[in-house]
């Protein structure tokens, strides 16, 4: 199946769907219905719990302050259902906020567990307002009129329904192929990457939950005026496991997956319903939670991944081209060769009663490449953490193009001018090497999340993606751009992580053991690369236990033993420093 | 308010945080040795406290069959796996732990029902029936997947709760129960007046605390469920299986469980789905003490139980929705003042 085909059958289906209304029973567009302002919330889950990693039992209680909010205005105050709406997405949106606010910076079960409370504790604030109709509810609330046209028939909300839902996906789909979405993506797997790309991960993750409580809240807003009765139950804790359970059979790392689980979940309950009572009349509501949790329980023990990407591995893979070249994105202004870049002064670490670095002090030169070299446990990798921000010295200074950023977060440095490597490499296995890279120009492209959203970021997209072909050929990785990062060598991901440092048009690059796992030709071309760099102005400073490969590239050498700094100065010179032979080789007998 | 009310309240909150204390322990015991997040927890209280008023009505509790189909399932489960590991010599002794040990209480309590045994031994079928629905369910559940990441477990753990809600009402029935008193005295404290019971369940709690305190630090398999907590793959190493210490952590879990639900049993009305908010109450407390910490959780689950007696004075129908926004002051002040490690990649 090519591109036109699958265009085809996808324009073919939504057709199909859209004139569903006029062959099919009403019993079955109702069921659709059901359906379709389920699968809101499910898309939510997906970009939630998927693609972001965050898993919230919350996202029935979200729909239910939405209907509420409606129920409230349109009913009880008689304003149109519109200004309903409005107050719906205002009122959810904002509760996630702060919700978010509260956990986000949590490991994520904290998050998770308060999910659920907050969704008893709205059952309960629901259940015991008077003026929102208690645990009966508010009836009679009004359908939605578009001008004089009421949707009062399931025939017609339908139309609404599904019409919103498609473009909703419209908008997920272009989020998740933008800048927006490489961050939420990244997400998953840890913080040190994210922050280290000058990302903010509290930020995205933040965005990504009130993205998703709005997709409930427009879920919530449909069910209200498409049921035009609400009550406390629909909203509960129960339902929002329904909700999970959904995205994560459908298969949560892909969009589509929203949709067929909400369609395969509606119809399983739809049947439950039917046939238990008659296996066990009385008591059939409970059994039904009781085959839905074992059956939830046996697919997330068996098939964790979902339905859509095990029905995707049969189908081809889409074919995608490479970008056009597009206009160069602007560079930075790198600084005078031969000044001060950074300063280190008196940089200290401690763990506890452990020293790992103590009182160390260097320079880095503008248009320089400077090794810092050492035994193991020298304290290099603790020194490259307080650099970049990851780790804050326990005393001492760092200062970076004039500014003092000893205090300043990894995110903060990043966005400065400083990209790093990772000595235990950090990429994102299941993202293609060009979304890899792309990671890196995160903070020299500008659009937003609707910007995203609303495809109005494709000129800066395009030059973004050329700009990070051209990085990936720099280093030799541009024939496949669209390989999983995951599948590659040791050796290569080195080298994904360097092209992803330099599509962010760093001032300072720094390079963890940039050519540990290199075969010698790799290290070679390695070497060529660094030194054209710094003929094109970037400072470079690395950690390397490659001898000859320093030796052979660096303007200096700083050398650590012990978490002190025991000499600096040309590479000859250390060399032949009595101390620097001792560290190495131990003390001449 | 008067300072009267108010004493009445805290002691009326003291004992409830005691019964929260236990059960926020065991949260704590096996989330830190198995990373599962268990929340079916309160679950087994109320069914605890189910049993005993069964027992006490001289029928046979609906426990009996809920254990004896679950050590089916499990046998199954481990035989299947032995087999398909090649190593059928493993079989008699699954079929010891996992089929003939929770059968033997099984037995017994099914062959005594009809008759009113005295109190204590009651009690004792109570607890010993209940024993092994922890290691079970972790085995039928959890241990498939004890790879997974700590929130693909805690989706699983929400679901199980589901599921045992839904059985709880099939094996029990709708009805609300409260046992008879364990103790008839009270006492006077401080000019208020503090019943038997409150003192009972104030002492288990110690009590329990105390033992698993000696359990962690005096014993051998004490320290291996602690070192399993530290460092699993470390553990491995040092030739502890993380799943032996997994089933530990579920069975001290059970008799957490059995013995909150034993004391919560005369002093409050349960029915089958009762065991969520009574748990998800002790999560609080164990959130305070950040799902680390068992002195820290011993005193926020104390808290709560007090902070929710005065919540319930000043509006019962919004009691719950105070005990449970408190978490929002809660996380925050985790989030600012803890550094959190970095999470483990889970791809």
């Amino acid at each position: 199946m090519n591109a036109r085909t699958t265009k085809l059958v996808a324009v073919a289906a939504v057709l199909a769907l859209f004139a569903a209304p006029y062959y099919m029973a009403p019993f079955t567009i109702t069921l659709l219905n059901y359906i379709g302002v389920y699968s809101f919330v499910a898309l939510g889950l997906v970009l939630l719990t998927g693609i972001a990693g965050i898993v919230s039992f919350g996202q029935a209680s979200f729909m239910g302050i939405a209907a509420y909010a409606t129920a409230w205005s349109s009913a009880l105050m008689g304003y149109s259902p519109w200004l309903g709406l409005v107050l719906a997405v205002v009122v959810t949106c904002t509760v996630a906020a702060i919700v978010g606010l509260a956990t986000l910076r949590l490991q994520g079960h904290f998050l998770s567990l308060s999910t659920i409370a907050w969704g008893l504790a709205l059952y309960y604030t629901f259940g015991n307002i008077a003026g929102l109709g208690a645990y009966n509810g508010i009836g009679s609330i009004p359908p939605v009129s578009i001008g004089a046209f009421r949707l009062a028939d399931s025939g017609q909300i339908f139309y609404l329904i599904w019409g919103s839902l498609l473009l909703s996906f419209l908008a997920a789909h272009n989020l998740l192929d933008s800048r927006m979405g490489r961050a939420m993506r990244a997400l998953r797997g840890g913080n040190t990457l994210v922050a280290s790309l000058g990302i903010n991960a509290l930020h995205i993750r933040l965005a990504t939950f009130v993205i998703a409580a709005l997709l409930a809240a427009l879920s919530g807003w449909l069910y209200a005026h498409m049921s035009r009765f609400v009550s406390p139950t629909p909203f509960d804790v129960t339902m929002s496991i329904v909700f999970l359970m959904m995205a994560m059979i459908g298969g949560s790392g892909y969009l589509l997956g929203a949709l067929v689980g909400a369609a395969l979940i509606t119809l399983l309950k739809n049947w439950i319903q039917d046939i238990l009572p008659l296996i066990s009349p009385g008591s059939s509501g409970q059994l039904e939670i009781v085959v839905f949790s074992v059956l939830f329980i046996v697919f997330l023990q068996r098939a964790r991944d979902g339905i859509v990407p095990y029905v995707a591995q049969w189908l081809p893979a889409p074919r995608q081209q490479k970008p056009l070249a597009a206009e160069a994105m602007p560079r930075r202004a790198q600084p005078e060769k031969g000044g001060v870049l950074m300063t280190v002064d008196a940089a200290s670490r401690h763990f506890g009663g452990l020293v790992a670095v103590n009182n160390v002090s260097f320079d880095v030169h503008a248009n320089e490449i400077l090794a810092l070299i050492g035994p193991n446990g020298a304290g290099k990798t603790t020194m490259f953490n307080l650099i970049t921000g990851t780790l804050r010295a326990s005393a001492g200074h760092i200062v970076f193009a004039g500014k003092d950023v000893t205090r300043a977060s990894a995110c903060a440095i990043a966005r400065a001018g400083v990209a790093r490597t990772f000595q235990h490499v950090k990429l994102r296995p299941r993202m293609s090497l060009i979304d890899n890279v792309l990671l890196g120009a995160y903070n020299r492209t500008r659009a937003g999340l609707f910007a995203s959203a609303l495809r109005l970021d494709r000129p800066e997209e395009y030059r973004a993606r050329s700009e990070a072909i051209r990085q990936l050929e720099r280093v030799g990785l541009g024939d496949r751009p669209y390989d999983l990062a995951g599948n590659l060598p040791l050796g290569n991901q080195r080298l994904l992580e360097i092209a992803r440092a330099l599509a962010a048009d760093p001032v300072l690059l720094v390079l963890d053991e940039p050519a540990a796992g290199l075969r010698r030709q790799e290290k070679l071309k390695l070497t060529e690369l660094l030194r054209t760099l710094r003929a094109e102005g970037l400072s470079i400073l690395l950690v390397e236990h490659d001898m000859d490969f320093v030796m052979a590239l660096v303007d200096r050498v700083v050398v650590m033993d012990f978490g002190c700094k025991l000499c600096e100065g040309a590479p000859e010179i250390v060399c032949a420093d009595a101390r620097v032979q001792e560290a190495y080789l131990g003390g001449v007998a | 308010m008067n300072s009267q009310i108010a004493a009445i309240l805290t002691m009326d909150g003291v004992a409830t945080g005691a019964i929260y204390v236990l059960i926020a322990l065991g949260f704590v015991l096996i989330f830190a040795v198995t990373r599962i997040i268990f929340v079916p927890f309160g679950d087994i209280t109320t069914f605890t406290a189910l049993t005993l008023a069964d027992l006490e009505a001289k029928r046979l509790p609906g426990t009996a069959s809920m254990i004896a189909v679950l050590a089916v399932v499990a046998t199954l489960m481990q035989v299947t796996a032995l087999l398909r590991a090649g190593a059928a010599n493993g079989i008699p002794r699954a079929l010891l732990y996992y089929l003939a040990l929770p059968l033997i209480p099984v037995a017994i309590v099914s062959a005594t029902a009809g008759t009113l045994l005295p109190a204590p031994l009651r009690i004792l079928f109570t607890v010993v029936l209940i024993l092994p629905l922890g290691p079970l369910l972790n085995r039928i559940v959890f241990w498939p997947i004890a790879d997974a990441s700590v929130l693909l477990l805690l989706i699983v753990s929400v679901a199980l709760h589901f599921a045992l809600v839904g059985m709880g009402l099939f094996f029990f029935g709708p009805e609300g129960v409260r046992t008879r008193g364990l103790v008839d005295f009270s006492a006077e404290i401080a000019g208020t007046v503090v019943s038997g019971e409150t003192l009972l369940i104030i002492g288990s709690a110690a009590f329990f605390s105390l033992l698993l305190y000696l359990f962690f630090n005096f014993t051998l398999y004490g320290k291996a469920l602690h070192a399993t907590a530290m460092n699993r793959t470390g553990a491995r190493l040092m030739g502890i299986r993380p799943q032996q210490s997994g089933t530990i952590a579920f069975l001290l879990g059970s008799l957490l469980a059995a013995a909150s639900g034993v004391l919560i049993a005369p002093v409050d009305t349960l029915f089958y789905d009762s065991g969520f908010l009574i748990g998800l109450k002790a999560f609080v407390g164990a959130i305070i003490g950040g799902l680390v910490s068992f002195p820290v959780t011993a005193i926020g689950s104390v808290f709560i139980g007090v902070f929710e007696s005065f919540a319930a004075f000043e509006s019962s129908p919004f009691k719950e929705v105070i005990v449970f926004s408190i978490l929002i002051p809660v996380l925050l002040w985790r989030s600012y003042s803890f550094v959190q490690p970095e999470d483990e990649a889970d791809e």
